[in-house]
């Protein structure tokens, strides 16, 4: 029998996408060995949690109050005292920039160890047993754990949120008081709303040092604006200069996992592939037809990308509308 | 006050991995070794703190096998002051929760007020460290900043969060602060400052010279593989002419083939 705890993140009201996939997978392991799905709620804005994640197989919501605003001690004092009253088999926690900050240090509180951003899970004779990515996911490992509870992140956008039976999750609610934030808040600045994050992005658009310069880029962001996608960069680019290092897809930046990601004057470093390669789908431009992104691409151009690019967003909006 | 900065020798970025015929782990024979590269924006902050006269001395300090000593030579050859190598071969692709131990133990022989390392290894990708390390020694953490002030007995840190979206932070020393990419453009080592890096102190210690008379591990890899190929694709090849053409023959692939649009 394996309990599982679910930490719900929210935005706003409501539970961000990746903690009804974390429910959904929590589920799938109750239910293959008979355990039970508990979600934990520190967010104050979190209202009728019960409903929100009952048909997504959480049967109790634990809600703590007393600690509104997120910082990593506080949190980790939270669900420690949590795992010692449920005792649950395994703790999932997002592979959001909240749960990558938390998990470590709740890891090291509880003297357990830690699989971080998992993609993949099996239950062996009931044990779990995770998959994730290394070396940027030129190579996967399997984790199993020798120490209760198991505690891993979850990647977002991986696992499918599928709501189960109907039926609201009973709620408990209990006041915690934490020691003093070692680290506090002190602003926190809206990014472009416009655009979504390129890890969170279905749609990527990727230059490299082919564009030549920074104002170039801007034949990326019509094509981008067309799709509803991201603009991001080679490392080539962002060294040169013509790209922020926040568009960075590769190793040493972004790791992308989006339907579509089209690759503009991109040679297809490996550092570079690790970043992209469990992309949908993939489209490359490139002028050089040995460029090794072409070994990639679902669908490869040879072709000068000023001369491509613009054809491509012409023709999506006439092929689209 | 002192600045540690935590150092992790790593495969190079550019390396192919490819695994053991027992598929026990990954073939080392080809790969290049190197020092992570988001330590080395660690390293690059530490020394420009120094410089500013905010530090007195930058401490490098890295657990791994013998070969992990050419990560700390790097960082000494940056510029650092000194390196502490805790070595033994179980940290070759230990779990994070045994190096964060290690590294907690070596440290309490170590006066600092500060350490910076890069927010992940490109090896295990794991991100764990800092914040276990965080927790075992009892200080706050600041992670992934891609800028950072340090003020009398606080550092304020610029932390990148989903959607481009920014937190500005505030945290009290004693502290630790996981680099990201943007925080500065590493120098590399001169040649000068390679030839000095052989005569700074360097000191080695084992697991029991730390007080470790062991280290139960938490997990373990039980299996690894390598991605599934990518089926092969199709290449478009032509002239200026024709590619109004081509172009829009993958525009009708993506819409009604790859359906992705």
């Amino acid at each position: 029998m394996s309990d599982v705890l679910v930490l719900a993140e929210f935005k706003g009201a409501e539970p961000k996408k990746v903690t009804l996939e974390m429910l959904t997978v929590a589920r799938e392991i109750a239910a293959d060995t008979g355990g039970k799905v508990i979600a934990a709620a520190l967010s104050q804005d979190a209202v009728g949690v019960g409903e929100q994640v009952g048909p997504y197989g959480a049967s109790k919501v634990c809600r703590v109050n007393g600690v509104s605003q997120y910082h990593p001690q506080g949190y980790a004092e939270v669900l420690a005292k949590l795992v010692a009253e449920e005792k649950p088999d395994i703790v999932l926690l997002p592979a959001t920039a909240m749960g990558k900050d938390l998990a470590p240090r709740l890891a090291a509180k509880l003297d357990v160890g830690l699989a971080s951003d998992i993609v993949g899970f099996r239950l062996e004779g009931g044990e779990f047993i995770a998959k994730r990515p290394v070396f940027a996911g030129k190579a996967f490992n399997e984790v199993a754990f020798l120490a209760k509870p198991a505690l891993a992140t979850v990647r977002p956008n991986v696992f499918s949120a599928v709501p189960g039976e109907d039926g609201a999750a009973t709620e408990e609610a209990t006041d915690a008081a934490v020691g003093e934030a070692l680290t506090k808040l002190v602003e926190k600045t809206a990014g472009d709303e416009g655009q979504l994050d390129l890890t969170e992005a279905d749609r990527v658009v990727s230059g490299g040092r082919s564009l030549k310069s920074k104002e170039n880029f801007a034949i990326l962001r019509e094509l981008a604006e067309v799709l509803g996608a991201t603009v991001g960069a080679s490392r080539a680019a962002v060294d040169a200069g013509y790209a922020d290092p926040s568009m960075q897809v590769g190793q040493t930046g972004k790791v992308v996992n989006p339907s579509l990601y089209i690759a503009c004057g991109i040679s297809g470093a490996i550092q570079h592939q690790a970043g992209m390669r469990t992309s949908k789908t993939i489209v490359a431009i490139n002028k050089d037809k040995k460029a090794p992104i072409f070994q990639l691409a679902d669908f490869g151009i040879v072709a000068d990308l000023f001369e491509a690019v613009p054809l491509l967003t012409q023709e999506i909006k006439k092929q689209t509308q | 006050m002192n600045i540690v900065v935590l150092c992790k020798q790593v495969p190079d970025t550019e390396s192919k991995i490819k695994l053991l015929d027992d598929q026990s782990g990954f073939a080392e024979a080809d790969i290049k070794w190197v020092l992570n590269p988001y330590d080395e924006f660690a390293v690059e902050e530490a020394l420009k703190l120094r410089e500013a006269g905010k530090a007195e001395k930058v401490i490098a300090v890295a657990a791994g096998p013998k070969r992990a000593e050419d990560a700390l030579i790097t960082a000494l050859a940056m510029g650092a002051d000194e390196a502490v190598l805790v070595e033994d071969d179980l940290f070759n692709w230990a779990e994070a929760y045994q190096v964060a131990q290690a590294l907690a133990a070596a440290l309490k022989e170590v006066d600092f007020q500060l350490i910076i390392c890069g927010k992940q290894a490109v090896d295990d990708d794991s991100a764990a460290v800092p914040g276990m390390l965080a927790e075992l020694t009892n200080i706050g953490q600041m992670t992934v900043v891609s800028k950072m002030e340090l003020n009398d007995d606080t550092v304020t840190g610029w932390r990148d969060v989903e959607g481009g979206a920014q937190e500005v932070l505030e945290g009290k020393l004693p502290l630790i602060v996981t680099a990201n990419r943007g925080l500065n453009e590493p120098r590399y080592a001169s040649l000068p400052g390679i030839m000095k890096a052989k005569r700074k102190p360097f000191k080695r210690v084992g697991l029991a010279d730390i007080g470790l008379s062991s280290l139960e591990p938490k997990t373990k890899v039980v299996g690894w593989s390598l991605p599934e190929p990518r089926a092969e694709g199709k290449m478009f090849e032509g002239n200026s002419d024709d590619l109004p053409q081509r172009v829009s023959e993958v525009v009708k692939l993506l819409v009604d083939e790859a359906k992705v649009l």
